[in-house]
């Protein structure tokens, strides 16, 4: 069991070790960190924690100096040792691992003054890079089962549920139904059993929100399934997480055991009576897992494909028993309603969709990772002021909200303020919260094409249109391409889209068919500038690229013809060269070769 | 009953609750189509997966159109089936199923019998968009001595997958690989061989394409038919007769014994002989082992162990080598009748009309398609020639009657060639679940009893509940009878024998829901249990025809056994007619 005690530390220094910083050695940074405080004797004085994720996963690792409320970026192992020796018993700030804001090129050291973190309101990631995850002790000294008590010493599971109700509280895993709602029809339907589940079967690409709160605050998760057990009349509680996020696996199961030792989980929680435990399941890292009928199948050892809804889980799931299933955002939200009131919850956030939300910002972003926002923020908000910007100052094209599976919104979609609603209006999706960011070289019909490759492969292969018409999506996309599309091309791909869309079992399916319908909607001159010029205005299409050599800039170096793996280039020593595109093969070796800008993409 | 009451296609109709939108249209004349639905009536199963989404319908104030077979009715639903969304959605979902499945309809064993065929022709697809630009999935074709697997042709149906593991309890087939790769097959895609497969054929049986089709031997027959140097006979199983009208437009139930006869013939088979004959045949065996094993077990001989399990159903023996090897010993070791049809074919038979068993190539008609596998176990030949060279099944039978332009409704009935041809009925209703153990009760009780039976039907042992059990008065010793078709329900008894729970004296076992009469070979039943009844009233109206209807008294079983065989169970009986039974348990994996 572990000890809890409160010591004074005159300074603490936080190192993220969410695994984005992990995988970049963030662990050698903190061992470094220990070892020289322990050369100069400061152990005592300095505290070095290991934190969760703070969400600025592109700039890792990052760590943090408390109360001085300065962040350093990038920071290697090497850099330990001066962090020690300027910052923290000099006092000085080393300039060099100091913040650059992208858009006014300024250093920002302090968290609260960075612009990625002023718009930020963070609810579910309370914690997340600011408690050591890996103690019970850091953690309810934030208030973690804090409700949980509350609930069972003070409340009834009707009033908890009305509670959950009123804070407007929906999904987070994508579809956004009312989780209070979906509480009460557990709650209501009678058996000898029934199970909690925490879908944390996170599959999109670039998504890695769910992954970071159980990485930085697992706690949160658990004391929520077990507010939910209580609700619903269940005592065992299901984790279904990817084998493939060992970090979190391994949290979770500290985070499992430090409760069960101090009681927080097992029988008579609080003295109540009420049992709970939770165990841990782990998928195989498919995709269509995530859905809450095939997680289940999953769980119980069958093929992971959907079945038809109704009956829904809450009415026959896991075992054929009542299963309420949550995501893994949405269990992180309960606590904070229930400690601070529906109300407080409600009133953040849009009419229809209330709190806030993480988003993960992947793509052509300057500020890359984790941030978590009130609903009704904009894309904007979202993309310019917290996100940083585009990459490089090019310019905004397009961002796919969603995953995978989400639309593509554009320029006149960036004052959308953020809700369920909205993105679905737009042509686009809430999704699990994916935002993936693209600029003016990004081709709309690769993109399309790419995301359909995602889902292709993580079709379960049960339905039909899912199983077969995707791959013909795919198929056609590439067609159009290579340059051999026509304008029917374009016709049946609307036709077969909105048809998987109507006729595909699950919402796999039923939504992957979007980023082709949304870049149609938007991006109609890309599609016909793909098949009526044969031409790729974005240049990202190989096939319809051509590399031509400008004669007036040519000064016949013989460079290019020589580093031309298929001899595509001729001429002569000191005359312009010539290159011959039925043999070129769009390799690029030339262009990055030649001096003279003689070499251009047509 | 709580009811709900709904508007479909302009028509109002109230139906139970739980009732499907799929059955509600059909009360109301209207045929949805459907690729994968599959109802199973009397077995209380339906195979819904919702995956063809060629059932899909318009439900009003839905956002997506709604699988009708697996979505329930609801008050106040306005439906629409045949809309122009959901024809277009319909048209275009066909499209993708028929963009990924071989166009080589011309040499299909199931041209003329596939559901996918007739779809394509309700749905009026003349052009596949995209063909050109198309790939296919494609799968290794797997042949098993009873079953090809060639899922290129395989739509994710998953109707195999239902008769596998919900109905028989196989477990040989499921769903593998994911998106566009998905398909049906045995686990690590091990050959049908390599796995629990029973070869029972009821995957086939419901598979609606060709991806699913028994091992055909008609050329192979058609081979040696030709081929001057070789005697061709042939038997028949109960069950074929009762069906094989079918495949000729006659009504389910029609006997169509004599025409076959005729039919087989006109095709050239020298002999047509009856597999009834070795059915009284078996009785005789595996009667008197029983009255063996019960008079020793009366008598307090622990080593004769009772229940005794019926042994004439090969589907049955691989079930019970592969998921009860514990209990090899249990079963009767009587070989089946068209095993002990073949042996006696080609030892005393052969000898009778002086030629060699080589040049004899004994041919079997058999409502199955696990009696392919069976003729081929290694154990059932000598020196490398089979007892019994070819199987076919009543399905391959009525297309080589076609091919032959044998016009089978006009045929004039024959009778079947003697000895060989010569039965009672008991050995007609070996066809029918609950028949072979009718057969032995009317010999056993005169053997056992020395009485004679007055009453011969007993209709106890009749019927179509999977399980079933009876008990039968043997002059004052109670004859506790347990019956199970289907090998779910086998299952089910079988774990009470292991338990050691079991309260029966003998159990008859069938693997196929209905016995022979729902084989794996026959004309395709689509689930239609009003087709099985049919044929069972078939074999007991020939049963009740026949003047000797006990195995005992069929002269020519006694001729055989005082020129031939001596006694039951004598030691030439035993060499000739009984058999020995294998642990498949420990299988290994196989590398491709």
């Amino acid at each position: 069991m572990e000890e809890i005690k409160m010591v004074k530390y005159r300074k603490q220094i936080l190192v993220c070790s969410g695994a984005g910083c992990d995988s970049r050695h963030s662990e050698e940074i903190l061992d470094n960190l220990k070892l020289e405080l322990e050369a100069l004797a400061l152990e005592n004085d300095i505290q070095v924690i290991k934190t969760g994720c703070f969400g600025l996963c592109g700039l890792g690792p990052v760590v943090k100096i408390m109360p001085d409320d300065i962040i350093y970026t990038k920071v290697t192992p090497e850099d330990a040792v001066e962090i020690i020796s300027e910052h923290i018993v000099k006092g000085k700030k080393i300039e060099r691992l100091v913040y650059k804001d992208p858009l006014t090129q300024k250093l920002v050291s302090a968290s609260s003054e960075m612009a990625s973190f002023k718009k930020q309101l963070r609810i579910v990631l309370r914690n997340c890079g600011i408690i050591d995850p890996e103690s019970i002790g850091e953690a309810i000294a934030r208030d973690a089962y804090l409700a949980l008590g509350k609930v069972l010493k003070e409340m009834k599971p009707v009033d908890v549920i009305k509670l959950i109700q009123d804070s407007g509280l929906r999904g987070r895993g994508g579809a956004g139904f009312p989780t209070g709602l979906k509480w009460k029809l557990a709650f209501e339907n009678k058996s000898d059993e029934k199970y909690v589940v925490c879908n944390a079967d996170e599959g999109d690409p670039g998504a890695f929100m769910d992954r970071s709160v159980l990485e930085g605050d697992p706690h949160s998760v658990l004391e929520a399934m077990a507010i939910c057990g209580y609700c619903i009349g269940s005592s065992r509680g299901l984790i279904y997480i990817r084998a493939e996020y060992p970090l979190a696996v391994a949290r979770l199961i500290t985070a499992i055991k430090q409760a069960r030792d101090i009681g927080l989980l097992g029988n008579d929680i609080f003295g109540s009576g009420f049992n709970f435990d939770i165990e841990i399941k782990y998928g195989a890292g498919a995709f269509v897992c995530g859905e809450e009928t095939a997680l289940i199948h999953s769980m119980e050892g069958l093929r992971g494909e959907p079945t038809v809804k109704p009956p829904f889980p809450v009415e026959s799931g896991f075992r054929g028993k009542p299963t309420n299933v949550n995501n893994v955002e949405t269990f992180a939200c309960i606590s904070p309603i229930i400690l601070k009131g529906a109300s407080w919850f409600s009133s953040i956030g849009t009419e229809k969709s209330k709190g806030t939300k993480v988003f993960a910002l992947a793509g052509k972003i300057n500020n890359v990772g984790l941030i978590e926002v009130p609903m009704g923020t904009t894309l904007r908000e979202v993309i310019f002021e917290i996100g940083g910007g585009i990459q490089y100052g090019k310019k905004f094209k397009a961002v796919q909200t969603g995953g995978p599976s989400g639309g593509c919104l554009t320029e006149k979609h960036l004052d959308t303020p953020i809700d369920f609603d909205n993105l679905v209006a737009a042509g686009s999706m809430m999704g699990s919260g994916g935002m993936i960011v693209m600029d003016e070289d990004d081709c709309m019909v690769s993109i399309s094409k790419y995301y359909l490759d995602f889902t292709m492969d993580e079709s379960c292969g049960k339905c039909s249109p899912c199983r077969i018409g995707n791959t013909r999506l795919h198929e056609l996309l590439e067609h159009i391409c290579k340059g051999n599309g026509t304008m029917a091309d374009l016709d049946r791909l609307r036709n077969m889209s909105l048809v998987i869309k109507d006729t595909a079992l699950c919402g796999l399916g039923q939504s992957s068919p979007n980023p082709v319908l949304s870049t149609l909607e938007n991006f109609m001159d890309e599609y016909v500038a793909h098949v009526v010029d044969k031409k790729c205005p974005a240049g990202k299409c190989r096939d319809l690229m051509q590399y031509f050599i400008i004669s007036d800039n040519c000064v016949g170096c013989t460079a290019c013809a020589r580093v031309c793996p298929v001899n595509a280039i001729t001429g002569e020593r000191k005359e312009p060269h010539l290159i011959n595109p039925s043999i070129c093969i769009k390799c690029g070796a030339c262009i990055e070769k030649c001096k003279f800008d003689a070499i251009i993409i047509k | 009953m709580e009811t709900m009451k709904l508007t479909i296609d302009n028509k109002i109709i109230e139906v139970p609750k739980g009732t499907t939108l799929f059955k509600a249209a059909r009360e109301l004349g209207i045929e949805i189509p459907t690729l994968c639905y599959m109802e199973l009536h009397d077995l209380n199963i339906e195979n819904k997966p919702a995956g063809c989404r060629i059932c899909v319908v318009e439900v009003q104030g839905r956002r997506n159109l709604a699988p009708s077979c697996a979505t329930n009715c609801e008050n106040g639903m306005v439906v629409k089936t045949h809309s122009t969304r959901v024809l277009n959605a319909r048209r275009t979902v066909m499209e993708f199923i028929l963009s990924d499945h071989p166009k080589e309809c011309l040499i299909c064993p199931k041209s003329g019998s596939c559901d996918l065929q007739n779809m394509a022709i309700r749905l009026g697809i003349r052009e596949i968009p995209g063909t050109e630009i198309a790939k296919m999935s494609t799968y290794r074709k797997d042949t098993s001595p009873s079953i090809i697997r060639d899922l290129d042709k395989c739509i994710m149906c998953r109707r195999c997958e239902t008769m596998c593991n919900d109905v028989q309890t196989v477990g040989a087939l499921s769903a593998i690989n994911r998106g566009f790769m998905a398909v049906v097959s045995p686990a690590f895609e091990q050959n049908l061989e390599h796995s629990t497969c029973t070869y029972c054929g009821q995957c086939v049986a419901v598979c609606p394409t060709g991806a699913l089709t028994e091992v055909d031997h008609t050329p192979d027959i058609l081979r040696a038919l030709a081929d001057p140097t070789k005697t061709v006979i042939v038997q028949t199983a109960p069950a074929v007769r009762a069906a094989l009208g079918e495949e000729f437009g006659m009504e389910p139930g029609t006997l169509v014994t004599g025409k076959m006869v005729a039919a087989l013939r006109v095709l050239g088979f020298k002999y047509v002989f009856d597999t009834d004959f070795a059915a009284d045949l078996t009785i005789m065996e595996e009667g008197s082992e029983f009255l063996d094993r019960l008079s020793r077990h009366l008598k307090g001989d622990e080593s004769a162990k009772l229940p005794i399990l019926t042994s004439c159903c090969p589907g049955w023996v691989n079930f019970f080598e592969s998921y009860f090897p514990d209990l090899k010993d249990i079963p009767s070791t009587a070989k089946s009748p068209q095993q002990m049809f073949g042996a006696i074919a080609k030892t005393y038979f052969a000898e009778k009309i002086g030629i060699g068993r080589k040049d004899l190539v004994v041919v079997s008609i058999m409502p199955c398609l696990a009696k392919k596998y069976e003729c081929q176990r290694e154990e059932f030949s000598t020196d490398g020639n089979r007892d019994v060279d070819y199987s076919i099944s009543t399905r391959e039978l009525a297309a080589f009657i076609k091919q032959a332009n044998i016009d089978l409704n006009n045929l004039e009935s024959e009778e079947f060639d003697s000895p060989m041809g010569e039965s009672t009925g008991a050995g007609v209703i070996f066809g029918n679940t609950g028949g072979v153990i009718e057969a032995a009760v009317r010999t056993a009780y005169e053997l056992n009893t020395g009485k004679k039976l007055e009453k011969v039907d007993f209709m106890e042992l009749r019927g179509l509940e999977g399980v079933r059990e009876a008990t039968i008065d043997f002059n004052g010793t109670p004859i506790r009878i347990g019956i199970a078709h289907g090998l779910g329900n086998a299952r089910k008894l079988l774990n009470d024998v292991r338990a050691g729970k079991s309260k029966f004296h003998a159990i008859e076992i069938m693997a196929c829901p209905g016995g022979c009469i729902g084989g794996g070979g026959q004309p395709l039943h689509h689930g239609n249990s009003d087709i099985i009844k049919a044929r069972a009233a078939a074999i007991y109206r020939e049963d009740k025809k026949k003047i000797l209807r006990k195995s005992h008294e069929n002269p020519f079983i006694i001729k055989l056994y005082k020129e031939f065989l001596g006694k039951p169970n004598s030691e030439k009986a035993h060499h000739l007619l009984h058999t020995h039974y294998f642990d498949k348990k420990k299988k290994f994996i196989v590398k491709q």
